[in-house]
């Protein structure tokens, strides 16, 4: 108890959260329990985590100062972001090249869906409440967990802030104001109240207000390098204006814990669309309404028994509008519905040995005023079964995933029943005595399923597609070491090397017309990678905390489908062979500094790797500054930050430009 | 220690720099040149442009140029021969065509016609039409069909208007009102003949001809063809071809002949047209056929004799290469040496290939040209 009231950290909340995200294990001798070591008390009994994922937690956060959860994690090795620019713009993520439809992105534990798209808009997450950021490729290597934590071949698990509290504390009251370039004006407000020695409440609200408007500049030069043409513009139509309200109540059992929460989310926005010769601008808008409850239990039923519940009913509201008279009109509007229940059981059959087993049960339906449109229902049952040994230098996991999907339509016809069986493995084995390094491993072999668009999108939209399939193989090491009485205090590398396929690729290819395009199981892509994280922290005359870390990423990923395609053995669209991060931070008494730095190699934005398809390099350093202040009972921390520094103008998806150099100011005021 | 500290830092950076390219600002892309067949000097056609659509977004329409007298394809030749021009061609060519000595591309997502000298590729001007689509000449006079008309009954469906260009100014003259969603055009004496579809009216489509009195710039009548009119090319008897895209679903593709004494329809063929080209008595034909009922596409090759007004039903392919065309999108006949060209769009995404063949069908070479390639205007030996 002594530990938790010290250490009431980050990890401890997201294993509190989540249901055990990660463990406290009986044998405290492995990297990951050491990282987590202060978890205790009401941490799930599960089995230690056989590969600890990428994460990023609170403080580390702040001092990134990043906007959205997009923003962040596009310093964790192993992915790109794809980012459409700006406040407002769309940004998704894809984990080791197989596509943003193969990753899962959990909210507090239980996943985000979108049924239509099977996209995730992270650039919609702020940091603002955020405990915590993780990235499992593969799944989350713990068998106590719902069955859909097994169905992606990559997760992004966001843990919201949880409450807190000292002795003699019972409310928490954060106000931030966030503004600067893009006429942005951003308020939230965070207000956490222990209710009981076992029950907290806390409310969280923000308000995201910009006019999205930045500079971008477009340069050619010649054979000789003389600049022909530079041309600069406004990026317009680019305004936000959301509201996120969300709010719940956290709870402790005697061997478990509870929790409830109801989510909001509304927003307007324009769709600035890209920039080509005589378009500089677009009228496109957007309005966004997302709510979603969501309820949490896990119980130590007996000293060898624990169950986890989970249920969650959504509505998301997406209206687009195309008001442009000079082009086709469109008001469409989708109305998304979701209801999902889990119940995971976990049996310790020996001290060594784990059994656990769940099952899911999960209704879609997608609503959409689109001629001829179907009006899909979808039922999804997941069933799970996995098993974890662990001893003292040797642990492996293995699960099989059942997937069950039926679906029916008012109209047209349904796509046809679909079953599959899809396993993984994971092992982590310590070599010598010490406990500092470790060999890990995994196979995946899982699939995703065709969107709502891509089987039912009026004259898109395949009945007859069949699920994609992604087959992973990772093997790698990490190495990580705490150092007392030195003036390096911790250090670690982790590196992984990867080979990955995705078969049955869903594409879109010709349609009956330009504007109409047919969705097919046609791409086939092999993925070699490399992913190496290096983190350092160290300690300067022991007032300066200083810390480096360090990702890069390669990635050789190519195209496969035909060997007559012109782009055959292709790197794929978008992916760079080389990218990488680094962020140094520094902490002194009241002060805090920061600097970080986003590579991203040269790229192709077409299927064919040609000179007139070829992406520059790009790369931006952001610089921040913070302090703290006191007053009384009062925090106060500003920050200001220049993201861009060099004003590197640049595109991440072809014809949206990027910001240019901007700025940033935040105020927090902890009561 | 705080040196140990920099040192360490400065490291990381070197290291990190010497992994990283650096940029070297964004160059234009030079022409792919490809030598595909003998050099022919003194043809009674000096070369061909090919416009190549690009994809929506993309930025990717770009010109190429055939050289009879040199033999040599070349690839994306605009941005070199006119660097200046800001974010190059545009998006979207949606179609090309030779008139005296100008060069006219019509941009349909950049809202303009490009105007260059036909000689040198070099740009003389930019006539700006929203939403534009197809071009035609008559008389000293460029019609251009556009879908961004006023919005008068529907209230979110503009409709189309017709505009005149003067060919010695290049400024818009005059605008005639036509259909929904209008596009390719010909000019029959004094009367230009409109195509109408209506695309974005789905499943309302427009189902007319609008034809237009050169003089008063009036619709003097609409034509009832069929759902969806989308090419329209006139023969040497005086004669209309127009052709129906059908809805995708049950109504097929279909061709009609319009008699343009009468203006009535004459005649139809059942055989589906996604897009033809008439020299001669021929008209070259191809359809490409998707079907909503069954997600397959089917791919036909036909001709029709103009002349005797009867569907040929023979392939104008003879050596069975034609199955190597993956998305036949263009087509376009030599009107001196009679060979027959067509471009494959493949995936879209991706460069197309123009095939040449024989006027016996039989093929003589291939290219790799842009994305979507699509539209070809051929340059007279007397340039």
């Amino acid at each position: 108890m002594m530990r938790f009231k010290k250490h009431a950290g980050a990890a401890m909340l997201l294993v509190l959260l989540c249901g055990g995200i990660s463990a406290y294990a009986q044998q405290a001798d492995t990297v990951a329990a050491k990282e987590l070591r202060e978890v205790s008390v009401t941490a799930a009994r599960t089995a230690r985590e056989v590969s600890p994922g990428q994460k990023m937690q609170a403080k580390e956060l702040e001092r990134l100062g990043s906007h959205s959860v997009a923003d962040a994690i596009r310093f964790f090795a192993g992915l790109q972001v794809k980012d459409y620019g700006g406040i407002g713009g769309l940004k998704t993520v894809d984990i080791r090249s197989m596509g943003t439809n193969q990753v899962g992105v959990f909210y507090d534990g239980i996943q985000l869906g979108n049924a239509q798209n099977g996209q995730v808009d992270l650039g919609k997450f702020s940091l603002d409440n955020m405990e915590e950021i993780a990235l499992y490729n593969g799944q989350k290597s713990n068998i106590f967990q719902p069955a859909k934590d097994f169905g992606s071949a990559g997760a992004i698990y966001l843990t919201s802030l949880k409450p807190k509290f000292t002795a003699n504390e019972k409310t928490h009251l954060r106000g931030t104001i966030k503004t600067g370039s893009f006429g942005l004006f951003n308020p939230s407000l965070l207000w956490q109240q222990k209710i009981s020695s076992k029950v907290s409440a806390s409310f969280s609200t923000e308000w995201i207000n910009a006019t999205g408007r930045y500079k971008f500049s477009y340069q050619k030069r010649d054979d000789n390098g003389h600049l022909v043409y530079d041309t600069s513009a406004y990026r317009t139509n680019g305004d936000v204006n959301a509201v996120r309200v969300e709010g719940g109540f956290n709870g402790l059992l005697n061997g478990g814990e509870w929790n409830t929460k109801v989510y909001y989310y509304q927003s307007e926005r324009g769709l600035p669309g890209f920039i080509v010769n005589g378009v500089f601008g677009h009228v496109d808008r957007q309005w966004d309404q997302d709510i979603f409850i969501q309820s949490s239990f896990r119980k130590d039923i007996t000293k060898r028994y624990s169950i986890l519940l989970n249920g969650k009913y959504a509505y998301d509201y997406t209206r687009f509008l195309a008001p442009d008279t000079a082009r086709l009109y469109i008001d469409n509007h989708y109305r998304q519905y979701e209801m999902y229940c889990s119940m995971a059981h976990q049996y310790a059959l020996t001290n060594w040995w784990t059994i656990a087993a769940s099952g899911d049960f999960q209704w879609n339906r997608l609503d959409a005023d689109l001629t001829n449109f179907s009006y899909p229902t979808r039922y999804t049952t997941l069933a799970a079964a996995a098993t974890n040994i662990s001893f003292n230098r040797f642990s492996a996991q293995a699960s099989i995933l059942g997937t069950f999907v039926n679906e029916t339509v008012k109209k047209n016809a349904a796509a046809p029943y679909q079953q599959q069986f899809t396993p993984a493995v994971f092992v982590s084995w310590q070599p010598t005595r010490s406990a500092d390094f470790r060999l890990r491993g995994f196979y995946k072999r899982i699939f995703r399923m065709p969107t709502f668009n891509d089987l039912y999108y009026t004259e898109i939209g395949n009945r007859f597609l069949e699920p994609e399939f992604a087959t992973q193989y990772d093997a790698g090491f990490t190495w990580n070491k705490t150092f007392t009485n030195s003036w390096i205090t911790q250090a670690g590398i982790e590196t992984d090397a990867y080979y990955n396929e995705v078969k049955d690729k869903i594409v879109a290819v010709p349609g009956a017309s330009m504007l109409s395009w047919q969705m097919e199981n046609l791409g086939f892509v092999k993925i070699k990678g490399l992913d190496v994280k290096a983190k350092a922290i160290w300690l300067i005359k022991k007032q300066i905390q200083f810390s480096t870390k360090l990702t890069y990423t390669y990635q050789r990923a190519q195209d496969f489908t035909d060997p007559s395609d012109s782009f055959y053995g292709d790197q794929i669209v978008y992916i760079p062979r080389h990218s990488g991060s680094l962020i140094l931070g520094a902490d002194y008494k009241q002060w805090e500094a920061n600097y970080s730095f986003i590579y991203t190699g040269e790229r192709y934005n077409s299927k064919e790797n040609k000179a007139k398809n070829y992406v520059e390099p790009w790369y931006t350093s952001d610089i921040s500054l913070g302090r703290q202040f006191t007053s009384k009972h009062t925090r106060f921390h500003v920050t200001a930050q220049v993201n861009n520094l060099a004003n590197q103008f640049y595109e991440v998806v072809i014809s949206y430009p990027m910001p240019g150099r901007n700025y940033r100011f935040i105020l927090t005021v902890n009561i | 220690m705080m040196k140990q500290l920099r040192n360490i830092i400065s490291v990381i950076i070197l290291a990190g720099l010497a992994l990283t390219g650096c940029r070297k600002g964004d160059r234009i892309v030079p022409p792919e040149v490809t030598p595909v067949d003998t050099a022919k000097p003194g043809s009674a056609y000096n070369g061909f442009y090919l416009l190549n659509e690009g994809n929506m977004g993309s930025n990717k329409s770009t010109l190429d140029y055939y050289d009879y007298t040199a033999g040599i394809y070349k690839s994306n030749i605009y941005a070199t021969a006119n660097p200046a021009a800001v974010k190059e061609l545009g998006d979207v060519g949606n179609d090309l065509a030779i008139y005296g000595s100008k060069l006219y591309a019509v941009i349909n997502i950049s809202n303009k016609v490009e105007v260059m000298d036909a000689a040198s590729t070099k740009r003389i001007k930019q006539i700006n039409i929203l939403n534009c689509r197809y071009i035609t000449f008559a008389n000293g006079k460029v019609y251009v069909s556009s879908y961004a008309g006023p919005v008068l009954i529907e209230p979110n469906a503009p409709i189309g208007f017709v505009a005149e260009i003067d060919t010695a100014t290049l400024e818009i003259t005059r605008k005639v009102i036509v259909g929904y969603q209008p596009e390719e055009m010909a000019v029959v004496g004094n009367k230009l003949y409109v195509a109408n579809s209506g695309g974005y009216r789905v499943p309302n489509y427009d189902h007319t001809v609008s034809v237009i009195d050169l003089n008063t710039f009036k619709e003097i009548k609409k034509i009832d063809v069929a759902i969806n009119l989308d090419r329209l090319k006139a023969d040497t008897d005086g004669d209309i071809y127009v052709t129906s895209r059908g809805d995708y679903y049950n109504i097929p593709s279909r061709l009609f002949l319009i008699d343009t004494k009468t203006d009535v329809v004459k005649k139809q063929f059942d055989i589906p047209v996604s897009n033809l080209w008439i020299s001669g008595d021929t008209a070259y034909v191809y359809g490409s056929v998707f079907s909503y009922n069954t997600g397959k596409w089917t791919i036909t090759y036909n001709m029709v004799n103009v002349k005797t007004e009867t569907v040929l039903s023979t392939n104008f392919i003879t050596d069975g290469t034609d199955k190597t065309i993956r998305m036949p999108y263009g087509i376009a006949v030599n009107p001196a040496t009679r060979e027959i060209f067509l471009t494959d769009a493949k995936d879209y995404v991706s460069s197309g290939v123009l095939c040449c063949f024989s006027p016996a069908g039989k093929k003589k070479w291939s290219v790799t040209t842009g994305e979507i390639p699509a539209h070809i205007a051929f340059v007279s030996g007397t340039k």
